[in-house]
Protein backbone atom coordinates (compact mmCIF):
# COMPACT_ATOMS: atom_id res chain seq x y z
CA UNK A 1 0.00 0.00 0.00
CA UNK A 2 1.78 3.31 -0.71
CA UNK A 3 1.67 6.52 1.05
CA UNK A 4 -0.99 7.93 -1.58
CA UNK A 5 -3.76 5.51 -0.41
CA UNK A 6 -3.09 6.09 3.35
CA UNK A 7 -3.50 9.20 2.89
CA UNK A 8 -6.75 8.91 1.34
CA UNK A 9 -8.20 7.08 3.37
CA UNK A 10 -7.12 9.05 6.79
CA UNK A 11 -9.19 11.89 5.20
CA UNK A 12 -11.82 9.48 3.81
CA UNK A 13 -12.22 8.28 7.39
CA UNK A 14 -11.76 11.95 8.92
CA UNK A 15 -14.97 12.66 6.93
CA UNK A 16 -16.61 9.20 7.43
CA UNK A 17 -16.39 9.92 11.34
CA UNK A 18 -17.34 14.22 11.60
CA UNK A 19 -19.95 13.76 8.85
CA UNK A 20 -21.45 10.74 11.01
CA UNK A 21 -20.87 12.54 14.28
CA UNK A 22 -22.70 15.30 12.82
CA UNK A 23 -25.50 13.15 11.65
CA UNK A 24 -26.27 11.66 14.56
CA UNK A 25 -27.87 14.40 16.24
CA UNK A 26 -29.76 15.15 12.97
CA UNK A 27 -31.31 11.73 12.40
CA UNK A 28 -32.57 12.20 16.02
CA UNK A 29 -34.22 15.77 15.33
CA UNK A 30 -35.62 13.95 12.57
CA UNK A 31 -34.25 16.40 10.19
CA UNK A 32 -32.08 13.90 8.07
CA UNK A 33 -32.65 15.74 4.92
CA UNK A 34 -31.25 18.71 5.67
CA UNK A 35 -27.89 17.09 5.61
CA UNK A 36 -28.61 16.05 2.04
CA UNK A 37 -29.96 19.44 0.81
CA UNK A 38 -27.63 21.36 2.52
CA UNK A 39 -25.19 19.74 0.25
CA UNK A 40 -26.54 20.70 -3.01
CA UNK A 41 -26.33 23.94 -1.70
CA UNK A 42 -22.49 23.52 -2.06
CA UNK A 43 -22.75 23.28 -6.15
CA UNK A 44 -23.30 27.04 -6.94
CA UNK A 45 -20.14 27.72 -4.94
CA UNK A 46 -18.15 24.92 -6.35
CA UNK A 47 -18.87 26.51 -10.00
CA UNK A 48 -17.99 29.78 -8.69
CA UNK A 49 -14.39 28.50 -7.19
CA UNK A 50 -13.83 26.41 -9.99
CA UNK A 51 -14.38 29.60 -11.99
CA UNK A 52 -11.74 31.88 -10.28
CA UNK A 53 -9.67 28.75 -9.97
CA UNK A 54 -9.78 28.68 -6.01
CA UNK A 55 -9.97 25.49 -3.84
CA UNK A 56 -13.69 24.32 -4.31
CA UNK A 57 -13.50 23.30 -0.40
CA UNK A 58 -13.89 27.31 0.01
CA UNK A 59 -16.28 28.18 -2.82
CA UNK A 60 -18.67 25.32 -1.03
CA UNK A 61 -17.99 26.50 2.56
CA UNK A 62 -18.63 29.98 1.68
CA UNK A 63 -22.19 28.69 0.08
CA UNK A 64 -22.89 26.89 2.41
CA UNK A 65 -22.43 29.29 5.07
CA UNK A 66 -24.75 31.65 3.66
CA UNK A 67 -27.58 29.27 2.88
CA UNK A 68 -27.32 27.43 6.51
CA UNK A 69 -27.66 31.37 8.16
CA UNK A 70 -30.44 32.11 5.51
CA UNK A 71 -32.33 28.82 6.37
CA UNK A 72 -31.92 29.40 10.64
CA UNK A 73 -32.62 33.08 9.89
CA UNK A 74 -35.72 32.54 8.18
CA UNK A 75 -37.25 29.31 10.09
CA UNK A 76 -36.57 31.02 13.52
CA UNK A 77 -38.36 34.47 11.90
CA UNK A 78 -41.04 32.97 9.49
CA UNK A 79 -43.97 30.84 10.12
CA UNK A 80 -42.93 28.74 7.06
CA UNK A 81 -41.97 25.14 7.63
CA UNK A 82 -38.44 24.59 7.75
CA UNK A 83 -38.36 21.27 5.42
CA UNK A 84 -40.37 23.60 2.61
CA UNK A 85 -37.55 25.94 3.17
CA UNK A 86 -35.12 23.73 2.70
CA UNK A 87 -36.89 22.26 0.16
CA UNK A 88 -36.72 25.51 -2.06
CA UNK A 89 -32.98 26.59 -1.09
CA UNK A 90 -31.89 23.50 -2.22
CA UNK A 91 -33.69 23.34 -5.61
CA UNK A 92 -32.47 26.77 -6.26
CA UNK A 93 -28.89 26.15 -5.88
CA UNK A 94 -29.07 22.95 -7.49
CA UNK A 95 -30.10 24.58 -10.55
CA UNK A 96 -28.07 27.40 -10.55
CA UNK A 97 -25.44 25.15 -10.00
CA UNK A 98 -25.96 23.39 -12.89
CA UNK A 99 -26.01 26.04 -14.69
CA UNK A 100 -22.62 27.69 -13.97
CA UNK A 101 -20.83 24.94 -13.30
CA UNK A 102 -18.39 24.64 -16.13
CA UNK A 103 -19.27 21.59 -18.05
CA UNK A 104 -15.88 19.60 -17.43
CA UNK A 105 -15.92 19.79 -14.49
CA UNK A 106 -19.75 19.00 -13.35
CA UNK A 107 -19.55 15.42 -13.38
CA UNK A 108 -16.57 15.73 -10.83
CA UNK A 109 -18.75 18.29 -8.74
CA UNK A 110 -21.85 16.18 -7.98
CA UNK A 111 -20.21 12.71 -7.34
CA UNK A 112 -16.51 13.92 -6.08
CA UNK A 113 -13.04 12.74 -7.10
CA UNK A 114 -10.81 11.36 -4.62
CA UNK A 115 -7.64 11.39 -6.82
CA UNK A 116 -7.93 14.99 -6.77
CA UNK A 117 -7.87 15.45 -2.84
CA UNK A 118 -4.03 17.18 -2.52
CA UNK A 119 -2.49 17.76 0.68
CA UNK A 120 -3.75 21.38 1.30
CA UNK A 121 -7.55 19.35 1.25
CA UNK A 122 -6.04 16.86 3.43
CA UNK A 123 -4.88 20.03 6.09
CA UNK A 124 -8.44 21.43 5.58
CA UNK A 125 -10.07 18.50 6.53
CA UNK A 126 -7.73 17.97 9.10
CA UNK A 127 -8.68 21.12 10.88
CA UNK A 128 -12.28 21.29 9.83
CA UNK A 129 -12.40 17.34 11.93
CA UNK A 130 -10.94 18.79 14.68
CA UNK A 131 -13.22 22.06 14.98
CA UNK A 132 -16.44 19.62 14.11
CA UNK A 133 -15.77 17.21 16.92
CA UNK A 134 -14.66 19.87 19.74
CA UNK A 135 -17.66 22.56 18.95
CA UNK A 136 -20.17 19.75 18.77
CA UNK A 137 -19.21 18.02 21.98
CA UNK A 138 -19.69 21.66 23.64
CA UNK A 139 -22.88 21.52 22.57
CA UNK A 140 -23.96 18.11 22.63
CA UNK A 141 -26.19 18.03 25.90
CA UNK A 142 -28.14 21.34 25.15
CA UNK A 143 -28.45 20.20 21.79
CA UNK A 144 -30.08 16.41 22.81
CA UNK A 145 -31.75 18.37 25.10
CA UNK A 146 -33.33 20.45 23.06
CA UNK A 147 -34.30 17.35 21.02
CA UNK A 148 -35.68 15.91 23.80
CA UNK A 149 -38.33 18.62 24.78
CA UNK A 150 -37.86 22.42 23.63
CA UNK A 151 -39.41 23.82 26.21
CA UNK A 152 -37.30 21.76 29.24
CA UNK A 153 -34.13 23.30 27.56
CA UNK A 154 -35.32 26.94 27.44
CA UNK A 155 -36.84 26.20 30.95
CA UNK A 156 -33.09 25.70 32.12
CA UNK A 157 -31.67 28.88 29.86
CA UNK A 158 -31.01 27.16 27.05
CA UNK A 159 -30.75 29.03 24.22
CA UNK A 160 -31.62 26.44 21.65
CA UNK A 161 -31.74 29.17 18.65
CA UNK A 162 -28.18 29.72 19.49
CA UNK A 163 -27.02 26.24 19.93
CA UNK A 164 -29.25 25.19 16.14
CA UNK A 165 -27.19 27.62 14.64
CA UNK A 166 -24.06 26.38 15.64
CA UNK A 167 -24.98 23.18 15.15
CA UNK A 168 -25.70 24.10 11.53
CA UNK A 169 -22.83 26.02 10.84
CA UNK A 170 -20.48 22.91 11.77
CA UNK A 171 -23.30 20.49 9.51
CA UNK A 172 -22.07 22.92 6.79
CA UNK A 173 -18.32 22.77 7.51
CA UNK A 174 -18.72 18.96 6.93
CA UNK A 175 -20.26 19.09 3.69
CA UNK A 176 -17.85 21.53 2.60
CA UNK A 177 -15.15 18.60 3.89
CA UNK A 178 -16.88 16.07 2.05
CA UNK A 179 -17.52 17.66 -1.46
CA UNK A 180 -14.57 16.75 -3.17
CA UNK A 181 -14.29 13.11 -1.84
CA UNK A 182 -18.18 12.03 -2.18
CA UNK A 183 -19.19 14.88 -4.30
CA UNK A 184 -22.62 17.49 -3.89
CA UNK A 185 -25.16 14.49 -4.47
CA UNK A 186 -23.36 12.43 -2.27
CA UNK A 187 -22.16 13.98 1.40
CA UNK A 188 -25.64 13.98 2.45
CA UNK A 189 -25.78 10.31 2.74
CA UNK A 190 -22.69 10.23 4.78
CA UNK A 191 -24.72 12.62 7.03
CA UNK A 192 -27.31 10.42 7.60
CA UNK A 193 -26.77 6.89 6.72
CA UNK A 194 -24.15 5.79 9.36
CA UNK A 195 -26.29 7.63 12.07
CA UNK A 196 -29.09 6.04 10.87
CA UNK A 197 -27.64 2.26 11.17
CA UNK A 198 -25.85 3.39 14.79
CA UNK A 199 -29.77 4.24 15.76
CA UNK A 200 -30.93 0.87 14.54
CA UNK A 201 -28.74 -0.71 17.09
CA UNK A 202 -27.65 1.30 20.02
CA UNK A 203 -28.77 0.86 23.21
CA UNK A 204 -27.84 4.19 24.70
CA UNK A 205 -26.73 7.87 23.38
CA UNK A 206 -22.90 7.09 24.16
CA UNK A 207 -23.15 4.00 22.13
CA UNK A 208 -24.65 5.66 19.52
CA UNK A 209 -22.37 8.84 18.97
CA UNK A 210 -19.88 5.20 18.82
CA UNK A 211 -21.46 3.11 16.43
CA UNK A 212 -21.93 5.99 14.24
CA UNK A 213 -18.25 7.38 14.34
CA UNK A 214 -17.59 3.48 13.64
CA UNK A 215 -20.14 2.88 10.64
CA UNK A 216 -18.82 6.29 9.48
CA UNK A 217 -15.23 5.42 9.11
CA UNK A 218 -15.79 1.71 8.29
CA UNK A 219 -18.09 3.10 4.93
CA UNK A 220 -15.23 5.26 4.08
CA UNK A 221 -12.55 2.72 4.10
CA UNK A 222 -13.88 -0.19 2.65
CA UNK A 223 -15.45 1.53 0.07
CA UNK A 224 -12.00 3.70 -1.15
CA UNK A 225 -10.48 0.04 -1.00
CA UNK A 226 -13.37 -1.40 -3.10
CA UNK A 227 -12.85 1.61 -5.11
CA UNK A 228 -9.53 1.14 -5.67
CA UNK A 229 -9.80 -2.51 -5.97
CA UNK A 230 -12.08 -2.92 -8.91
CA UNK A 231 -10.94 0.75 -10.55
CA UNK A 232 -14.54 2.46 -9.53
CA UNK A 233 -15.59 5.22 -8.30
CA UNK A 234 -14.93 5.91 -4.88
CA UNK A 235 -17.92 8.14 -4.01
CA UNK A 236 -20.68 5.58 -4.78
CA UNK A 237 -18.62 3.01 -3.18
CA UNK A 238 -18.43 4.06 -0.22
CA UNK A 239 -22.27 5.48 -0.30
CA UNK A 240 -23.25 1.78 -0.92
CA UNK A 241 -20.75 0.36 1.53
CA UNK A 242 -22.58 2.46 4.24
CA UNK A 243 -26.42 1.06 2.43
CA UNK A 244 -25.02 -2.85 3.45
CA UNK A 245 -23.91 -1.64 6.75
CA UNK A 246 -27.51 -0.30 7.15
CA UNK A 247 -28.81 -3.49 6.38
CA UNK A 248 -26.88 -5.94 8.29
CA UNK A 249 -27.61 -2.98 11.54
CA UNK A 250 -31.56 -3.32 10.26
CA UNK A 251 -31.32 -7.19 10.17
CA UNK A 252 -29.29 -7.10 13.63
CA UNK A 253 -32.36 -4.87 15.03
CA UNK A 254 -34.93 -7.05 14.11
CA UNK A 255 -33.62 -10.07 16.05
CA UNK B 1 -48.35 35.15 57.14
CA UNK B 2 -46.19 33.68 54.17
CA UNK B 3 -43.84 35.70 51.78
CA UNK B 4 -45.02 35.50 47.66
CA UNK B 5 -42.76 32.93 45.99
CA UNK B 6 -44.62 34.17 42.56
CA UNK B 7 -46.57 37.31 42.09
CA UNK B 8 -48.56 37.98 38.16
CA UNK B 9 -50.17 40.89 37.54
CA UNK B 10 -52.73 41.55 34.70
CA UNK B 11 -50.87 39.30 32.73
CA UNK B 12 -51.55 39.25 28.74
CA UNK B 13 -50.72 37.03 25.91
CA UNK B 14 -51.68 37.61 22.40
CA UNK B 15 -49.77 35.37 19.48
CA UNK B 16 -50.42 36.36 15.75
CA UNK B 17 -53.05 38.87 17.34
CA UNK B 18 -55.05 36.33 18.68
CA UNK B 19 -55.60 37.59 22.88
CA UNK B 20 -55.06 33.92 24.07
CA UNK B 21 -54.32 35.49 27.80
CA UNK B 22 -56.15 37.94 29.40
CA UNK B 23 -56.17 39.44 32.64
CA UNK B 24 -54.77 37.41 34.80
CA UNK B 25 -53.89 38.01 38.28
CA UNK B 26 -52.70 36.02 41.26
CA UNK B 27 -50.71 35.13 43.89
CA UNK B 28 -48.73 31.94 45.51
CA UNK B 29 -47.40 31.64 48.68
CA UNK B 30 -44.29 30.05 49.29
CA UNK B 31 -44.77 26.26 50.27
CA UNK B 32 -48.42 26.51 48.86
CA UNK B 33 -49.79 24.24 46.41
CA UNK B 34 -51.96 26.11 42.94
CA UNK B 35 -53.84 24.31 41.17
CA UNK B 36 -54.49 25.97 37.49
CA UNK B 37 -57.86 24.44 36.15
CA UNK B 38 -59.44 24.66 32.91
CA UNK B 39 -61.01 23.09 29.72
CA UNK B 40 -58.60 22.30 26.83
CA UNK B 41 -57.23 25.26 25.05
CA UNK B 42 -58.10 27.59 27.54
CA UNK B 43 -54.36 28.60 28.01
CA UNK B 44 -53.18 26.63 30.45
CA UNK B 45 -49.98 25.60 28.80
CA UNK B 46 -49.64 29.44 27.43
CA UNK B 47 -49.69 30.00 31.02
CA UNK B 48 -46.99 27.95 32.05
CA UNK B 49 -44.68 28.93 29.32
CA UNK B 50 -45.55 32.44 30.11
CA UNK B 51 -44.31 31.88 33.61
CA UNK B 52 -41.16 29.85 32.40
CA UNK B 53 -40.33 33.01 31.10
CA UNK B 54 -40.32 31.02 27.17
CA UNK B 55 -42.83 33.48 25.31
CA UNK B 56 -43.10 37.26 25.20
CA UNK B 57 -46.17 38.51 27.39
CA UNK B 58 -47.61 41.49 28.51
CA UNK B 59 -48.04 42.64 32.40
CA UNK B 60 -46.08 41.36 35.33
CA UNK B 61 -44.81 37.96 36.49
CA UNK B 62 -42.55 38.40 39.38
CA UNK B 63 -40.94 35.52 41.23
CA UNK B 64 -39.09 35.72 44.37
CA UNK B 65 -35.57 36.60 43.92
CA UNK B 66 -32.85 33.57 43.26
CA UNK B 67 -35.73 31.02 42.36
CA UNK B 68 -35.20 27.48 40.87
CA UNK B 69 -38.07 26.43 39.09
CA UNK B 70 -38.03 23.12 38.06
CA UNK B 71 -40.81 22.07 35.05
CA UNK B 72 -42.57 18.82 34.41
CA UNK B 73 -43.41 19.02 30.89
CA UNK B 74 -46.70 17.00 29.66
CA UNK B 75 -44.34 14.71 27.34
CA UNK B 76 -40.87 14.98 25.71
CA UNK B 77 -41.21 15.37 21.79
CA UNK B 78 -39.38 12.11 20.57
CA UNK B 79 -39.91 8.90 19.08
CA UNK B 80 -40.02 5.73 20.95
CA UNK B 81 -36.69 4.44 19.47
CA UNK B 82 -34.00 7.50 20.66
CA UNK B 83 -31.18 5.73 22.05
CA UNK B 84 -31.17 7.41 25.61
CA UNK B 85 -31.44 6.08 28.63
CA UNK B 86 -32.92 7.32 31.45
CA UNK B 87 -29.26 7.20 33.42
CA UNK B 88 -28.14 9.43 30.38
CA UNK B 89 -31.29 11.61 30.80
CA UNK B 90 -30.65 12.66 33.93
CA UNK B 91 -27.08 13.09 33.78
CA UNK B 92 -27.79 16.16 31.42
CA UNK B 93 -28.70 17.61 34.77
CA UNK B 94 -26.87 15.84 37.95
CA UNK B 95 -23.59 13.95 37.53
CA UNK B 96 -23.25 12.99 40.83
CA UNK B 97 -24.99 8.90 41.42
CA UNK B 98 -25.88 9.33 44.63
CA UNK B 99 -27.83 12.12 44.36
CA UNK B 100 -30.03 10.54 40.79
CA UNK B 101 -30.35 7.38 43.57
CA UNK B 102 -31.71 9.21 46.04
CA UNK B 103 -34.21 10.90 43.36
CA UNK B 104 -34.75 8.20 41.73
CA UNK B 105 -36.25 6.58 45.54
CA UNK B 106 -38.04 9.98 46.32
CA UNK B 107 -40.30 9.47 42.75
CA UNK B 108 -40.55 5.85 43.98
CA UNK B 109 -37.95 3.68 42.35
CA UNK B 110 -36.67 1.63 44.83
CA UNK B 111 -33.32 0.55 45.20
CA UNK B 112 -34.62 -3.10 44.73
CA UNK B 113 -37.71 -4.27 43.41
CA UNK B 114 -39.27 -7.21 42.29
CA UNK B 115 -39.97 -5.57 38.78
CA UNK B 116 -37.65 -4.48 36.49
CA UNK B 117 -39.11 -0.80 36.09
CA UNK B 118 -39.51 -0.13 39.69
CA UNK B 119 -36.04 -0.06 40.82
CA UNK B 120 -32.63 1.68 39.86
CA UNK B 121 -32.67 -0.78 36.74
CA UNK B 122 -34.62 2.00 35.18
CA UNK B 123 -31.53 4.00 34.68
CA UNK B 124 -30.39 1.32 32.11
CA UNK B 125 -33.99 1.66 30.52
CA UNK B 126 -34.32 3.60 27.28
CA UNK B 127 -36.73 6.26 27.42
CA UNK B 128 -39.03 5.61 25.09
CA UNK B 129 -39.66 1.97 27.03
CA UNK B 130 -41.33 3.41 29.56
CA UNK B 131 -45.35 3.54 30.38
CA UNK B 132 -46.68 6.96 30.67
CA UNK B 133 -46.51 6.68 34.57
CA UNK B 134 -42.87 6.14 34.50
CA UNK B 135 -41.56 8.30 32.20
CA UNK B 136 -43.87 11.26 34.36
CA UNK B 137 -41.83 9.88 37.47
CA UNK B 138 -38.70 10.32 35.50
CA UNK B 139 -39.17 13.90 34.55
CA UNK B 140 -40.41 14.56 37.79
CA UNK B 141 -36.72 13.29 39.35
CA UNK B 142 -35.33 15.40 36.59
CA UNK B 143 -36.83 18.09 37.73
CA UNK B 144 -35.97 17.56 41.59
CA UNK B 145 -32.35 17.27 40.21
CA UNK B 146 -32.14 21.00 40.49
CA UNK B 147 -32.89 21.29 43.95
CA UNK B 148 -36.25 23.51 42.78
CA UNK B 149 -37.79 25.86 45.12
CA UNK B 150 -40.86 25.43 42.67
CA UNK B 151 -42.37 22.56 40.59
CA UNK B 152 -44.42 23.30 37.41
CA UNK B 153 -46.63 20.34 36.59
CA UNK B 154 -47.99 20.58 32.81
CA UNK B 155 -51.52 18.38 33.26
CA UNK B 156 -49.25 15.21 35.35
CA UNK B 157 -51.60 12.51 34.32
CA UNK B 158 -52.48 13.08 30.39
CA UNK B 159 -52.37 9.66 28.94
CA UNK B 160 -51.71 7.75 32.35
CA UNK B 161 -54.20 4.49 33.31
CA UNK B 162 -55.90 4.89 36.37
CA UNK B 163 -53.49 3.51 38.40
CA UNK B 164 -50.63 5.18 37.35
CA UNK B 165 -52.83 8.55 37.97
CA UNK B 166 -52.98 7.73 41.79
CA UNK B 167 -49.54 7.23 41.89
CA UNK B 168 -48.35 10.04 40.41
CA UNK B 169 -50.76 12.04 42.87
CA UNK B 170 -49.92 10.29 45.49
CA UNK B 171 -46.68 11.83 44.97
CA UNK B 172 -47.24 15.27 44.52
CA UNK B 173 -48.90 14.91 47.64
CA UNK B 174 -45.79 13.45 49.25
CA UNK B 175 -43.79 16.02 47.38
CA UNK B 176 -46.03 18.75 49.09
CA UNK B 177 -45.12 17.80 52.63
CA UNK B 178 -41.21 18.77 51.59
CA UNK B 179 -40.49 21.61 53.25
CA UNK B 180 -40.39 25.10 50.90
CA UNK B 181 -41.78 23.15 47.57
CA UNK B 182 -44.12 25.34 45.73
CA UNK B 183 -46.12 23.21 43.35
CA UNK B 184 -47.92 24.55 40.91
CA UNK B 185 -49.84 21.70 38.59
CA UNK B 186 -52.44 21.74 35.75
CA UNK B 187 -55.26 19.81 35.73
CA UNK B 188 -58.88 19.37 34.07
CA UNK B 189 -60.01 16.92 37.05
CA UNK B 190 -62.33 19.24 39.34
CA UNK B 191 -61.59 16.34 42.11
CA UNK B 192 -58.36 16.06 41.46
CA UNK B 193 -58.21 20.08 42.52
CA UNK B 194 -60.21 20.24 45.44
CA UNK B 195 -58.14 17.19 47.23
CA UNK B 196 -54.72 18.54 46.35
CA UNK B 197 -54.39 22.41 46.14
CA UNK B 198 -54.76 24.81 48.69
CA UNK B 199 -55.69 27.66 46.03
CA UNK B 200 -56.97 27.26 42.38
CA UNK B 201 -56.81 29.45 39.39
CA UNK B 202 -59.73 28.62 36.95
CA UNK B 203 -58.87 29.70 33.21
CA UNK B 204 -60.74 30.01 30.45
CA UNK B 205 -58.59 32.57 28.00
CA UNK B 206 -59.43 34.84 30.99
CA UNK B 207 -59.40 34.68 34.59
CA UNK B 208 -62.70 33.28 35.65
CA UNK B 209 -61.59 33.06 39.70
CA UNK B 210 -59.13 32.19 42.01
CA UNK B 211 -59.29 31.28 45.46
CA UNK B 212 -59.79 28.14 47.95
CA UNK B 213 -61.28 25.32 45.77
CA UNK B 214 -64.44 24.86 47.71
CA UNK B 215 -65.16 28.68 47.38
CA UNK B 216 -64.71 29.38 44.40
CA UNK B 217 -65.27 26.52 41.91
CA UNK B 218 -68.97 27.01 42.16
CA UNK B 219 -71.90 26.59 39.43
CA UNK B 220 -70.82 29.68 37.42
CA UNK B 221 -67.27 28.91 37.42
CA UNK B 222 -68.47 25.50 36.12
CA UNK B 223 -70.41 27.56 33.56
CA UNK B 224 -67.89 29.36 32.36
CA UNK B 225 -65.55 27.22 32.06
CA UNK B 226 -66.70 24.47 30.41
CA UNK B 227 -70.20 26.08 29.05
CA UNK B 228 -72.88 23.57 27.95
CA UNK B 229 -71.25 20.69 29.44
CA UNK B 230 -71.65 21.61 33.01
CA UNK B 231 -74.54 18.96 33.17
CA UNK B 232 -71.65 16.34 32.98
CA UNK B 233 -70.14 17.53 36.22
CA UNK B 234 -73.46 17.03 38.01
CA UNK B 235 -71.88 14.63 40.06
CA UNK B 236 -68.96 16.66 40.82
CA UNK B 237 -71.30 19.85 41.88
CA UNK B 238 -72.84 17.47 44.28
CA UNK B 239 -69.43 16.86 45.72
CA UNK B 240 -68.98 19.99 45.92
CA UNK B 241 -71.68 21.27 47.91
CA UNK B 242 -71.24 18.52 50.24
CA UNK B 243 -67.79 19.74 50.57
CA UNK B 244 -68.53 23.62 51.28
CA UNK B 245 -71.40 21.94 53.65
CA UNK B 246 -68.71 20.88 55.68
CA UNK B 247 -66.36 23.34 55.55
CA UNK B 248 -68.84 25.72 56.65
CA UNK B 249 -69.61 23.67 59.71
CA UNK B 250 -66.00 23.83 60.55
CA UNK B 251 -65.30 27.38 60.37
Amino acid sequence: MNANIIFLLFVGALVGAASAYLGSFMVLKRMSLVGDALSHVALPGIAVALTFGINPMLGALVALLIATVGIWYLSDHTEVYPEALVGVFFTASLSLGLLITPEPELLEALFGNIDKIGLSDGVLTFAGAIIIFTVTYLISKKLLLGVISDDLAKSQGINISKINLIYLLMVALVVALGVKFLGTLLTGAMVIIPAASAKNIARGVKDFHFLAIFFGVLSSIVGILIARYFGISSGPAVVLTSVVLFIFSYIFKNK
Amino acid sequence: MAENILSVNNLKVIFDNHTILNNISFDVKRDDTLAVLGPNGAGKTVLFRALLGLIPYEGKIEWAPNINIGYVPQKLSVGKDIPLTVAEFLQFKEKDMNKIYLVLEEVGFQKEAEHIHNDRRVLKTRIGALSGGELQRVLIAYALLGDPQVLLFDEPTTGIDVAGEETIYGLINKLQAKVDLTIIFISHEIQVVNQYAVNVLCLNREQISFGPPLKVIDKETLNKLYGGEVHLHVHNINVLHAGEHTHHHEC
